[in-house]
Protein backbone atom coordinates (compact mmCIF):
# COMPACT_ATOMS: atom_id res chain seq x y z
CA UNK A 1 0.00 0.00 0.00
CA UNK A 2 1.54 3.24 -1.01
CA UNK A 3 0.51 6.31 1.06
CA UNK A 4 0.04 9.74 -0.17
CA UNK A 5 1.04 12.74 1.17
CA UNK A 6 -1.32 14.45 3.36
CA UNK A 7 -2.14 17.62 1.19
CA UNK A 8 -3.62 15.02 -1.05
CA UNK A 9 -5.18 12.81 1.24
CA UNK A 10 -7.22 15.87 2.46
CA UNK A 11 -7.86 17.38 -0.96
CA UNK A 12 -9.40 13.66 -1.74
CA UNK A 13 -11.55 13.55 1.60
CA UNK A 14 -12.83 16.84 0.50
CA UNK A 15 -13.48 15.38 -2.89
CA UNK A 16 -15.17 12.95 -1.94
CA UNK A 17 -17.09 15.24 0.52
CA UNK A 18 -18.07 16.86 -2.78
CA UNK A 19 -19.53 13.48 -5.17
CA UNK A 20 -21.42 12.61 -1.69
CA UNK A 21 -23.05 15.72 -1.30
CA UNK A 22 -23.60 15.92 -5.33
CA UNK A 23 -25.31 12.86 -5.01
CA UNK A 24 -27.47 13.32 -2.01
CA UNK A 25 -28.62 16.46 -3.47
CA UNK A 26 -29.64 13.86 -6.58
CA UNK A 27 -31.53 11.70 -4.06
CA UNK A 28 -32.97 15.02 -1.82
CA UNK A 29 -37.12 14.68 -2.19
CA UNK A 30 -37.87 17.96 -0.22
CA UNK A 31 -36.53 21.58 -1.53
CA UNK A 32 -35.44 23.00 2.53
CA UNK A 33 -33.02 20.00 2.53
CA UNK A 34 -31.84 20.76 -0.75
CA UNK A 35 -30.52 24.29 0.21
CA UNK A 36 -28.88 22.93 3.24
CA UNK A 37 -26.88 20.66 1.35
CA UNK A 38 -26.33 23.12 -1.37
CA UNK A 39 -25.19 25.55 1.80
CA UNK A 40 -22.94 22.30 2.99
CA UNK A 41 -21.27 22.06 -0.16
CA UNK A 42 -20.41 25.56 -0.41
CA UNK A 43 -18.45 25.05 2.84
CA UNK A 44 -16.89 21.85 1.15
CA UNK A 45 -15.77 23.91 -1.12
CA UNK A 46 -14.49 26.44 0.66
CA UNK A 47 -12.51 24.53 3.17
CA UNK A 48 -11.09 22.22 0.12
CA UNK A 49 -9.86 26.26 -1.20
CA UNK A 50 -8.45 27.06 1.85
CA UNK A 51 -6.42 23.33 1.71
CA UNK A 52 -5.28 24.20 -1.31
CA UNK A 53 -4.01 27.91 -0.77
CA UNK A 54 -2.27 26.21 2.63
CA UNK A 55 -0.18 23.50 0.94
CA UNK A 56 0.41 25.22 -2.34
CA UNK A 57 1.09 29.26 -0.70
CA UNK A 58 -1.66 30.31 -3.75
CA UNK A 59 -2.87 33.39 -1.03
CA UNK A 60 -5.58 34.25 -3.48
CA UNK A 61 -6.95 31.22 -2.92
CA UNK A 62 -7.93 32.62 0.73
CA UNK A 63 -9.81 35.14 -0.77
CA UNK A 64 -11.47 33.36 -2.97
CA UNK A 65 -12.21 30.52 0.46
CA UNK A 66 -13.63 33.83 1.84
CA UNK A 67 -15.83 34.88 -0.92
CA UNK A 68 -17.08 31.30 -1.03
CA UNK A 69 -18.22 31.64 2.31
CA UNK A 70 -19.96 34.71 2.05
CA UNK A 71 -21.57 33.97 -0.98
CA UNK A 72 -22.64 30.20 -1.49
CA UNK A 73 -23.03 29.83 2.90
CA UNK A 74 -24.71 32.36 3.63
CA UNK A 75 -25.95 34.67 1.00
CA UNK A 76 -27.31 32.73 -1.39
CA UNK A 77 -29.16 29.87 0.75
CA UNK A 78 -30.42 32.86 2.56
CA UNK A 79 -31.70 34.31 0.03
CA UNK A 80 -33.45 30.92 -1.28
CA UNK A 81 -34.73 30.14 2.18
CA UNK A 82 -36.67 33.99 1.92
CA UNK A 83 -37.49 32.88 -1.40
CA UNK A 84 -38.97 29.88 -0.72
CA UNK A 85 -40.96 31.22 1.92
CA UNK A 86 -42.22 34.02 0.10
CA UNK A 87 -43.63 31.92 -2.72
CA UNK A 88 -44.65 29.31 0.30
CA UNK A 89 -43.06 26.32 -1.89
CA UNK A 90 -43.62 22.97 1.12
CA UNK A 91 -44.56 20.54 -1.51
CA UNK A 92 -41.85 17.57 -1.80
CA UNK A 93 -40.12 17.99 -5.06
CA UNK A 94 -41.31 15.87 -7.83
CA UNK A 95 -38.82 14.44 -10.28
CA UNK A 96 -39.23 13.19 -14.03
CA UNK A 97 -37.68 10.09 -13.06
CA UNK A 98 -37.72 8.10 -10.08
CA UNK A 99 -34.79 8.68 -7.21
CA UNK A 100 -33.04 5.00 -7.70
CA UNK A 101 -33.11 5.32 -11.16
CA UNK A 102 -31.31 8.92 -11.15
CA UNK A 103 -28.61 7.38 -8.76
CA UNK A 104 -27.80 4.84 -11.16
CA UNK A 105 -27.47 7.30 -14.04
CA UNK A 106 -25.40 9.41 -11.96
CA UNK A 107 -23.13 6.99 -11.16
CA UNK A 108 -22.37 6.63 -14.68
CA UNK A 109 -21.93 10.08 -15.29
CA UNK A 110 -19.57 9.84 -12.52
CA UNK A 111 -17.74 6.82 -14.25
CA UNK A 112 -17.96 8.75 -17.70
CA UNK A 113 -16.55 12.18 -16.10
CA UNK A 114 -13.67 10.00 -14.92
CA UNK A 115 -12.36 8.40 -17.86
CA UNK A 116 -12.95 12.36 -19.47
CA UNK A 117 -10.72 13.65 -16.88
CA UNK A 118 -7.98 11.43 -17.10
CA UNK A 119 -5.69 12.80 -19.58
CA UNK A 120 -6.52 16.01 -18.41
CA UNK A 121 -5.37 15.37 -15.49
CA UNK A 122 -2.19 13.49 -16.31
CA UNK A 123 -1.69 17.26 -18.17
CA UNK A 124 -1.81 18.82 -14.93
CA UNK A 125 0.99 19.16 -12.29
CA UNK A 126 -1.11 20.32 -9.72
CA UNK A 127 -1.21 18.53 -6.48
CA UNK A 128 -5.12 18.14 -6.70
CA UNK A 129 -4.96 16.72 -10.34
CA UNK A 130 -7.02 13.62 -8.99
CA UNK A 131 -10.09 14.94 -7.96
CA UNK A 132 -10.56 16.72 -11.64
CA UNK A 133 -12.42 13.58 -12.73
CA UNK A 134 -14.87 14.50 -9.55
CA UNK A 135 -15.24 18.02 -10.30
CA UNK A 136 -16.63 17.38 -13.76
CA UNK A 137 -18.62 14.56 -11.99
CA UNK A 138 -20.14 16.89 -10.04
CA UNK A 139 -20.95 19.44 -12.99
CA UNK A 140 -22.85 16.58 -14.77
CA UNK A 141 -24.61 15.61 -11.63
CA UNK A 142 -25.87 19.11 -11.46
CA UNK A 143 -26.54 19.14 -14.99
CA UNK A 144 -28.63 15.84 -14.21
CA UNK A 145 -30.44 17.24 -11.38
CA UNK A 146 -31.47 20.12 -13.40
CA UNK A 147 -32.57 17.66 -16.49
CA UNK A 148 -34.60 15.53 -13.96
CA UNK A 149 -36.50 18.41 -11.77
CA UNK A 150 -39.58 19.63 -13.02
CA UNK A 151 -39.70 22.92 -10.46
CA UNK A 152 -37.77 26.22 -11.10
CA UNK A 153 -36.45 26.37 -7.78
CA UNK A 154 -34.78 23.23 -7.70
CA UNK A 155 -33.60 23.50 -11.23
CA UNK A 156 -32.05 26.96 -9.83
CA UNK A 157 -30.29 25.09 -7.35
CA UNK A 158 -28.81 22.59 -9.54
CA UNK A 159 -27.47 25.63 -11.70
CA UNK A 160 -25.37 27.07 -8.14
CA UNK A 161 -24.18 23.42 -7.90
CA UNK A 162 -23.29 23.49 -11.40
CA UNK A 163 -21.38 26.35 -10.86
CA UNK A 164 -19.87 25.04 -7.56
CA UNK A 165 -18.50 21.98 -9.52
CA UNK A 166 -16.61 24.36 -12.39
CA UNK A 167 -15.20 26.65 -9.17
CA UNK A 168 -13.97 22.70 -7.95
CA UNK A 169 -12.47 22.00 -11.77
CA UNK A 170 -10.91 25.43 -11.73
CA UNK A 171 -9.09 25.14 -8.30
CA UNK A 172 -8.01 21.19 -8.69
CA UNK A 173 -6.72 22.02 -12.63
CA UNK A 174 -5.27 25.32 -12.07
CA UNK A 175 -5.32 26.33 -8.46
CA UNK A 176 -8.20 28.24 -9.24
CA UNK A 177 -9.41 30.92 -11.65
CA UNK A 178 -7.88 34.68 -11.83
CA UNK A 179 -9.36 36.87 -9.43
CA UNK A 180 -11.35 38.91 -12.13
CA UNK A 181 -12.82 36.07 -13.27
CA UNK A 182 -13.73 34.32 -10.24
CA UNK A 183 -14.89 37.67 -8.96
CA UNK A 184 -17.21 38.51 -12.42
CA UNK A 185 -18.53 35.23 -11.60
CA UNK A 186 -19.56 35.46 -8.23
CA UNK A 187 -21.28 38.56 -9.33
CA UNK A 188 -23.12 37.14 -12.51
CA UNK A 189 -24.46 34.34 -9.81
CA UNK A 190 -25.38 37.33 -7.88
CA UNK A 191 -27.25 38.87 -10.07
CA UNK A 192 -28.70 35.54 -11.56
CA UNK A 193 -30.57 34.95 -8.63
CA UNK A 194 -32.17 37.97 -8.30
CA UNK A 195 -33.51 38.08 -11.81
CA UNK A 196 -34.62 34.36 -11.26
CA UNK A 197 -36.20 35.67 -7.66
CA UNK A 198 -37.84 37.54 -9.81
CA UNK A 199 -39.01 35.57 -12.55
CA UNK A 200 -40.34 33.04 -9.75
CA UNK A 201 -42.85 35.28 -8.93
CA UNK A 202 -43.90 36.17 -12.73
CA UNK A 203 -44.09 32.47 -13.39
CA UNK A 204 -46.56 32.03 -10.52
CA UNK A 205 -48.43 34.95 -11.54
CA UNK A 206 -48.94 33.60 -14.80
CA UNK A 207 -49.33 29.97 -14.06
CA UNK A 208 -50.47 29.81 -10.59
CA UNK A 209 -47.66 27.39 -10.86
CA UNK A 210 -43.79 27.10 -10.30
CA UNK A 211 -43.87 23.54 -12.63
CA UNK A 212 -42.02 24.61 -15.54
CA UNK A 213 -44.00 21.99 -17.64
CA UNK A 214 -46.67 25.07 -18.05
CA UNK A 215 -44.05 26.97 -19.98
CA UNK A 216 -44.65 24.61 -22.97
CA UNK A 217 -48.22 25.62 -23.31
CA UNK A 218 -46.11 28.87 -25.10
CA UNK A 219 -45.53 26.89 -27.99
CA UNK A 220 -48.09 27.66 -31.19
CA UNK A 221 -49.86 24.83 -31.37
CA UNK A 222 -51.33 23.61 -35.23
CA UNK A 223 -48.57 22.27 -37.10
CA UNK B 1 1.62 -28.70 15.32
CA UNK B 2 1.92 -26.60 18.14
CA UNK B 3 1.04 -23.65 15.95
CA UNK B 4 -1.95 -25.64 14.47
CA UNK B 5 -2.54 -26.17 17.91
CA UNK B 6 -2.59 -22.77 18.78
CA UNK B 7 -5.12 -21.68 15.64
CA UNK B 8 -7.13 -24.33 16.64
CA UNK B 9 -7.35 -23.12 20.61
CA UNK B 10 -8.06 -19.39 19.28
CA UNK B 11 -10.45 -20.57 16.59
CA UNK B 12 -12.75 -22.31 19.08
CA UNK B 13 -12.87 -19.74 21.55
CA UNK B 14 -13.19 -16.76 19.05
CA UNK B 15 -16.61 -18.98 17.61
CA UNK B 16 -17.58 -19.95 21.65
CA UNK B 17 -17.09 -15.97 22.41
CA UNK B 18 -19.21 -14.90 19.51
CA UNK B 19 -21.92 -17.60 20.23
CA UNK B 20 -22.16 -16.93 23.76
CA UNK B 21 -22.04 -13.23 23.83
CA UNK B 22 -25.10 -12.60 21.22
CA UNK B 23 -27.51 -12.69 23.21
CA UNK B 24 -25.99 -9.86 25.25
CA UNK B 25 -25.14 -7.97 22.46
CA UNK B 26 -29.12 -7.94 21.32
CA UNK B 27 -29.87 -7.41 25.46
CA UNK B 28 -27.45 -4.39 25.39
CA UNK B 29 -29.07 -2.61 22.33
CA UNK B 30 -32.60 -3.49 23.93
CA UNK B 31 -31.25 -1.74 27.00
CA UNK B 32 -29.60 1.13 25.32
CA UNK B 33 -33.30 1.56 23.87
CA UNK B 34 -34.99 1.78 26.81
CA UNK B 35 -32.69 4.42 28.72
CA UNK B 36 -33.47 6.77 25.67
CA UNK B 37 -36.91 6.34 25.63
CA UNK B 38 -37.14 6.91 29.58
CA UNK B 39 -38.08 2.72 29.76
CA UNK B 40 -36.14 0.74 32.89
CA UNK B 41 -35.94 -1.78 30.40
CA UNK B 42 -35.63 -5.37 30.66
CA UNK B 43 -32.04 -5.82 31.88
CA UNK B 44 -28.76 -6.94 29.96
CA UNK B 45 -29.54 -11.29 30.25
CA UNK B 46 -33.60 -10.89 29.14
CA UNK B 47 -32.31 -12.84 25.86
CA UNK B 48 -30.79 -15.51 28.09
CA UNK B 49 -33.94 -15.51 30.13
CA UNK B 50 -35.79 -15.74 27.03
CA UNK B 51 -33.76 -18.41 25.19
CA UNK B 52 -33.88 -20.89 28.86
CA UNK B 53 -37.57 -20.31 29.08
CA UNK B 54 -38.10 -21.77 25.22
CA UNK B 55 -35.72 -24.48 25.75
CA UNK B 56 -37.87 -24.88 27.88
CA UNK B 57 -40.88 -25.39 26.20
CA UNK B 58 -42.63 -28.05 24.13
CA UNK B 59 -42.30 -27.33 20.66
CA UNK B 60 -45.28 -28.19 18.77
CA UNK B 61 -45.14 -28.49 14.92
CA UNK B 62 -48.09 -28.11 12.37
CA UNK B 63 -49.70 -31.24 11.15
CA UNK B 64 -48.30 -30.89 7.68
CA UNK B 65 -44.51 -29.07 8.56
CA UNK B 66 -42.42 -31.54 6.63
CA UNK B 67 -38.82 -31.69 7.38
CA UNK B 68 -37.61 -28.62 5.66
CA UNK B 69 -39.53 -27.23 8.38
CA UNK B 70 -37.84 -29.30 11.00
CA UNK B 71 -34.00 -28.93 9.61
CA UNK B 72 -34.17 -25.22 9.48
CA UNK B 73 -33.85 -23.79 12.72
CA UNK B 74 -30.49 -26.60 12.71
CA UNK B 75 -29.47 -25.09 9.31
CA UNK B 76 -29.71 -21.60 9.90
CA UNK B 77 -28.22 -22.25 13.77
CA UNK B 78 -25.05 -23.43 11.66
CA UNK B 79 -24.63 -21.39 8.93
CA UNK B 80 -24.76 -18.32 11.53
CA UNK B 81 -21.91 -20.15 13.59
CA UNK B 82 -19.93 -21.12 10.43
CA UNK B 83 -19.89 -17.42 9.28
CA UNK B 84 -19.04 -16.30 13.34
CA UNK B 85 -15.97 -18.47 12.86
CA UNK B 86 -14.62 -17.21 9.92
CA UNK B 87 -14.64 -13.55 11.41
CA UNK B 88 -11.37 -12.57 13.69
CA UNK B 89 -12.85 -10.56 16.21
CA UNK B 90 -9.89 -10.48 18.72
CA UNK B 91 -6.89 -12.70 17.41
CA UNK B 92 -6.26 -12.93 13.66
CA UNK B 93 -4.97 -16.80 13.64
CA UNK B 94 -7.67 -18.60 12.78
CA UNK B 95 -8.27 -22.04 11.71
CA UNK B 96 -11.28 -21.92 9.94
CA UNK B 97 -10.19 -18.67 7.96
CA UNK B 98 -9.39 -20.49 4.25
CA UNK B 99 -13.01 -22.16 4.64
CA UNK B 100 -14.83 -18.72 3.87
CA UNK B 101 -13.52 -15.43 2.46
CA UNK B 102 -16.12 -12.44 2.86
CA UNK B 103 -17.82 -13.32 -0.52
CA UNK B 104 -18.33 -16.90 0.96
CA UNK B 105 -19.65 -15.39 4.07
CA UNK B 106 -22.41 -14.05 2.12
CA UNK B 107 -23.16 -16.97 0.68
CA UNK B 108 -23.54 -18.40 3.78
CA UNK B 109 -25.84 -15.74 4.80
CA UNK B 110 -27.95 -16.38 1.92
CA UNK B 111 -28.00 -19.98 2.65
CA UNK B 112 -29.37 -19.41 6.04
CA UNK B 113 -32.24 -17.03 4.47
CA UNK B 114 -33.05 -19.59 1.61
CA UNK B 115 -33.88 -21.92 4.43
CA UNK B 116 -36.05 -19.51 6.53
CA UNK B 117 -37.74 -18.53 3.60
CA UNK B 118 -38.48 -21.97 2.41
CA UNK B 119 -39.56 -23.08 5.89
CA UNK B 120 -41.98 -20.17 6.40
CA UNK B 121 -43.38 -21.59 3.17
CA UNK B 122 -43.32 -24.86 4.13
CA UNK B 123 -46.54 -24.67 6.50
CA UNK B 124 -48.58 -22.91 3.77
CA UNK B 125 -49.95 -20.26 6.05
CA UNK B 126 -50.40 -16.75 4.75
CA UNK B 127 -48.16 -14.91 7.04
CA UNK B 128 -45.30 -17.22 6.20
CA UNK B 129 -45.66 -16.76 2.26
CA UNK B 130 -45.63 -13.09 2.93
CA UNK B 131 -43.04 -13.40 5.22
CA UNK B 132 -40.91 -15.14 3.24
CA UNK B 133 -41.92 -12.81 0.09
CA UNK B 134 -40.52 -9.47 1.67
CA UNK B 135 -37.79 -11.58 3.33
CA UNK B 136 -36.84 -12.28 -0.12
CA UNK B 137 -37.53 -8.27 -1.27
CA UNK B 138 -35.29 -7.05 1.01
CA UNK B 139 -32.73 -9.87 0.63
CA UNK B 140 -32.33 -9.29 -3.15
CA UNK B 141 -31.62 -5.73 -2.46
CA UNK B 142 -29.33 -6.01 0.31
CA UNK B 143 -27.17 -8.54 -0.89
CA UNK B 144 -25.55 -6.90 -4.07
CA UNK B 145 -25.15 -4.24 -1.83
CA UNK B 146 -23.27 -5.81 0.76
CA UNK B 147 -20.98 -7.51 -1.80
CA UNK B 148 -20.29 -3.46 -3.31
CA UNK B 149 -19.35 -3.20 0.44
CA UNK B 150 -17.01 -5.76 0.65
CA UNK B 151 -15.26 -5.01 -2.83
CA UNK B 152 -13.75 -1.65 -1.27
CA UNK B 153 -12.03 -3.07 1.62
CA UNK B 154 -10.82 -6.27 -1.14
CA UNK B 155 -9.54 -3.89 -3.10
CA UNK B 156 -7.33 -1.43 -0.64
CA UNK B 157 -5.67 -5.29 0.77
CA UNK B 158 -6.10 -6.93 -2.63
CA UNK B 159 -7.03 -9.90 -0.50
CA UNK B 160 -10.64 -11.19 0.34
CA UNK B 161 -9.70 -13.44 3.49
CA UNK B 162 -10.62 -11.47 6.53
CA UNK B 163 -7.18 -12.14 8.43
CA UNK B 164 -5.69 -10.71 5.66
CA UNK B 165 -7.76 -7.46 5.45
CA UNK B 166 -7.97 -7.28 9.24
CA UNK B 167 -4.25 -7.39 9.23
CA UNK B 168 -3.47 -5.46 6.72
CA UNK B 169 -6.02 -2.52 7.54
CA UNK B 170 -4.77 -3.00 11.72
CA UNK B 171 -1.03 -2.44 11.22
CA UNK B 172 -0.51 0.85 8.74
CA UNK B 173 0.53 3.83 8.82
CA UNK B 174 -2.80 6.83 8.95
CA UNK B 175 -3.79 7.34 6.20
CA UNK B 176 -7.59 9.19 5.02
CA UNK B 177 -10.01 6.75 3.23
CA UNK B 178 -12.90 8.35 1.80
CA UNK B 179 -13.65 5.27 0.01
CA UNK B 180 -13.86 3.66 3.45
CA UNK B 181 -16.13 6.31 5.27
CA UNK B 182 -19.16 5.41 2.27
CA UNK B 183 -18.49 1.73 2.48
CA UNK B 184 -18.94 1.66 6.44
CA UNK B 185 -21.87 4.41 6.00
CA UNK B 186 -23.53 1.98 3.10
CA UNK B 187 -22.73 -1.46 5.25
CA UNK B 188 -24.57 0.36 8.46
CA UNK B 189 -27.86 0.69 6.39
CA UNK B 190 -27.23 -2.51 4.96
CA UNK B 191 -26.61 -3.77 8.62
CA UNK B 192 -30.17 -2.75 9.52
CA UNK B 193 -31.74 -4.12 6.85
CA UNK B 194 -30.58 -7.84 7.21
CA UNK B 195 -31.06 -7.76 10.76
CA UNK B 196 -34.61 -6.50 10.81
CA UNK B 197 -33.64 -3.50 12.96
CA UNK B 198 -35.94 -0.18 12.70
CA UNK B 199 -36.12 1.48 9.35
CA UNK B 200 -36.71 -1.36 7.55
CA UNK B 201 -38.21 -3.84 9.95
CA UNK B 202 -39.25 -3.67 13.64
CA UNK B 203 -37.98 -7.36 15.81
CA UNK B 204 -40.43 -6.06 18.55
CA UNK B 205 -43.95 -5.67 16.15
CA UNK B 206 -46.53 -8.27 16.05
CA UNK B 207 -48.53 -6.02 13.46
CA UNK B 208 -49.21 -8.07 10.09
CA UNK B 209 -49.09 -5.20 7.91
CA UNK B 210 -45.40 -4.10 9.19
CA UNK B 211 -43.63 -7.68 9.88
CA UNK B 212 -40.89 -9.30 7.67
CA UNK B 213 -39.26 -11.40 10.28
CA UNK B 214 -41.46 -12.18 12.91
CA UNK B 215 -43.54 -13.50 10.22
CA UNK B 216 -41.44 -16.11 9.27
CA UNK B 217 -40.78 -17.54 12.02
CA UNK B 218 -44.39 -17.29 13.00
CA UNK B 219 -45.36 -21.24 13.44
CA UNK B 220 -42.31 -21.81 15.46
CA UNK B 221 -42.28 -22.31 18.85
CA UNK B 222 -39.97 -24.19 21.45
CA UNK B 223 -36.39 -24.70 21.09
CA UNK B 224 -37.24 -24.27 17.12
CA UNK B 225 -37.82 -21.15 17.70
CA UNK B 226 -34.96 -20.61 20.55
CA UNK B 227 -32.70 -22.05 17.75
CA UNK B 228 -33.88 -19.34 15.53
CA UNK B 229 -33.94 -16.49 18.46
CA UNK B 230 -30.25 -17.54 19.17
CA UNK B 231 -28.77 -17.34 15.33
CA UNK B 232 -30.67 -13.89 14.54
CA UNK B 233 -28.53 -13.01 17.90
CA UNK B 234 -25.31 -14.42 16.45
CA UNK B 235 -25.94 -13.35 13.02
CA UNK B 236 -26.66 -9.79 14.61
CA UNK B 237 -23.03 -10.04 16.46
CA UNK B 238 -21.46 -11.29 13.36
CA UNK B 239 -22.44 -8.33 11.39
CA UNK B 240 -21.04 -6.16 13.99
CA UNK B 241 -17.49 -8.17 14.13
CA UNK B 242 -17.19 -7.82 10.20
CA UNK B 243 -18.28 -3.85 10.44
CA UNK B 244 -15.33 -3.56 13.18
CA UNK B 245 -12.82 -5.83 11.32
CA UNK B 246 -13.73 -3.93 8.23
CA UNK B 247 -13.86 -0.22 9.04
CA UNK B 248 -12.63 -0.20 12.85
CA UNK B 249 -9.74 -2.95 12.92
CA UNK B 250 -7.34 -1.22 15.62
CA UNK B 251 -6.66 -3.58 18.46
CA UNK B 252 -7.29 -6.80 17.13
CA UNK B 253 -4.56 -8.96 17.93
CA UNK B 254 -1.89 -10.59 15.11
CA UNK B 255 -1.60 -14.00 14.57
CA UNK B 256 0.45 -15.10 17.18
CA UNK B 257 0.74 -11.93 19.39
CA UNK B 258 -0.67 -13.39 22.90
CA UNK B 259 0.54 -10.38 24.68
CA UNK B 260 -1.61 -8.28 23.10
CA UNK B 261 -5.11 -10.53 24.08
CA UNK B 262 -6.22 -8.09 26.41
CA UNK B 263 -5.74 -5.08 25.43
CA UNK B 264 -7.39 -6.53 21.88
CA UNK B 265 -10.11 -8.15 24.29
CA UNK B 266 -11.22 -4.43 26.11
CA UNK B 267 -11.32 -3.03 22.43
CA UNK B 268 -13.82 -5.48 21.26
CA UNK B 269 -16.08 -4.95 24.27
CA UNK B 270 -15.65 -1.17 23.78
CA UNK B 271 -16.40 -1.21 20.15
CA UNK B 272 -19.15 -3.45 20.76
CA UNK B 273 -20.81 -1.80 23.10
CA UNK B 274 -20.21 1.75 21.01
CA UNK B 275 -21.86 0.06 18.56
CA UNK B 276 -24.70 -1.28 20.26
CA UNK B 277 -25.47 2.16 22.04
CA UNK B 278 -25.13 4.07 17.99
CA UNK B 279 -27.45 1.59 17.06
CA UNK B 280 -29.69 1.92 19.55
CA UNK B 281 -29.72 5.67 19.10
CA UNK B 282 -30.81 5.55 15.18
CA UNK B 283 -33.50 3.04 15.92
CA UNK B 284 -34.47 5.71 18.40
CA UNK B 285 -34.60 8.73 16.02
CA UNK B 286 -35.97 7.30 13.11
CA UNK B 287 -39.27 5.36 12.36
CA UNK B 288 -40.17 2.45 10.39
CA UNK B 289 -40.44 2.88 6.61
CA UNK B 290 -43.03 1.57 4.50
CA UNK B 291 -42.09 -1.83 3.10
CA UNK B 292 -42.11 -0.16 -0.57
CA UNK B 293 -39.72 2.73 0.82
CA UNK B 294 -37.32 0.03 1.98
CA UNK B 295 -36.12 -0.68 -2.09
CA UNK B 296 -34.72 3.07 -2.12
CA UNK B 297 -32.80 2.53 1.21
CA UNK B 298 -31.17 -0.25 -0.18
CA UNK B 299 -30.28 1.43 -3.26
CA UNK B 300 -29.24 4.26 -1.64
CA UNK B 301 -26.84 1.90 0.36
CA UNK B 302 -25.65 0.41 -2.80
CA UNK B 303 -25.20 3.40 -4.33
CA UNK B 304 -22.89 4.87 -1.57
CA UNK B 305 -20.75 1.17 -1.54
CA UNK B 306 -20.65 2.00 -5.23
CA UNK B 307 -19.67 5.24 -4.90
CA UNK B 308 -16.72 4.19 -2.36
CA UNK B 309 -15.39 1.60 -5.15
CA UNK B 310 -15.30 4.12 -7.40
CA UNK B 311 -13.68 6.50 -5.53
CA UNK B 312 -11.25 4.02 -4.57
CA UNK B 313 -10.40 2.98 -8.27
CA UNK B 314 -10.27 6.28 -9.70
CA UNK B 315 -8.75 8.51 -7.24
CA UNK B 316 -6.76 5.94 -5.16
CA UNK B 317 -7.99 7.19 -1.59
Amino acid sequence: MSTMPMSVQLINLMAALMLLIAFAMLAQRRILSLIYLFAWQGAVLAVNSLIVAWYTGHNELYLSAFFTVLLKVIVLPVALLYLIRKLNITWDVETLINIPTTLFAGIILVVFAFNLALPISQLAGTITRGTLGIAIAVVLLAFLMMITRRKAVPQVIGFLAMENGLFFAATSATYGMPMVVELGILLDVMVGILILGIFFFQVREAFDSLDLKHMEKLKESGE
Amino acid sequence: MLTLFASFLSQLTQTLLVVLIAPLMLGWVGQCRAWLQNRSGPGLLQPYRVLFKLFDKEALLAHNASVVFRSAPYIQFGCMVLAASVVPIVETNLLFAPAADVIALVGVFALARVFSALAAMDVGTSFGSLGARREMLVASLSEPALLMVFFTPLLIVQSSSLNVIVDTLAHREFALYPSLAFAAVAFIMVLLAENARIPIDNPATHLELTMIHEALVLEYSGRYLALIEWATAIKFTTYCAIGIALFAPWGIAGAGAWQTLPAAIVALIVKLGIIGLGLALLETISAKMRIFRAPEFLGMAFMLAALGMLTRLLLGA
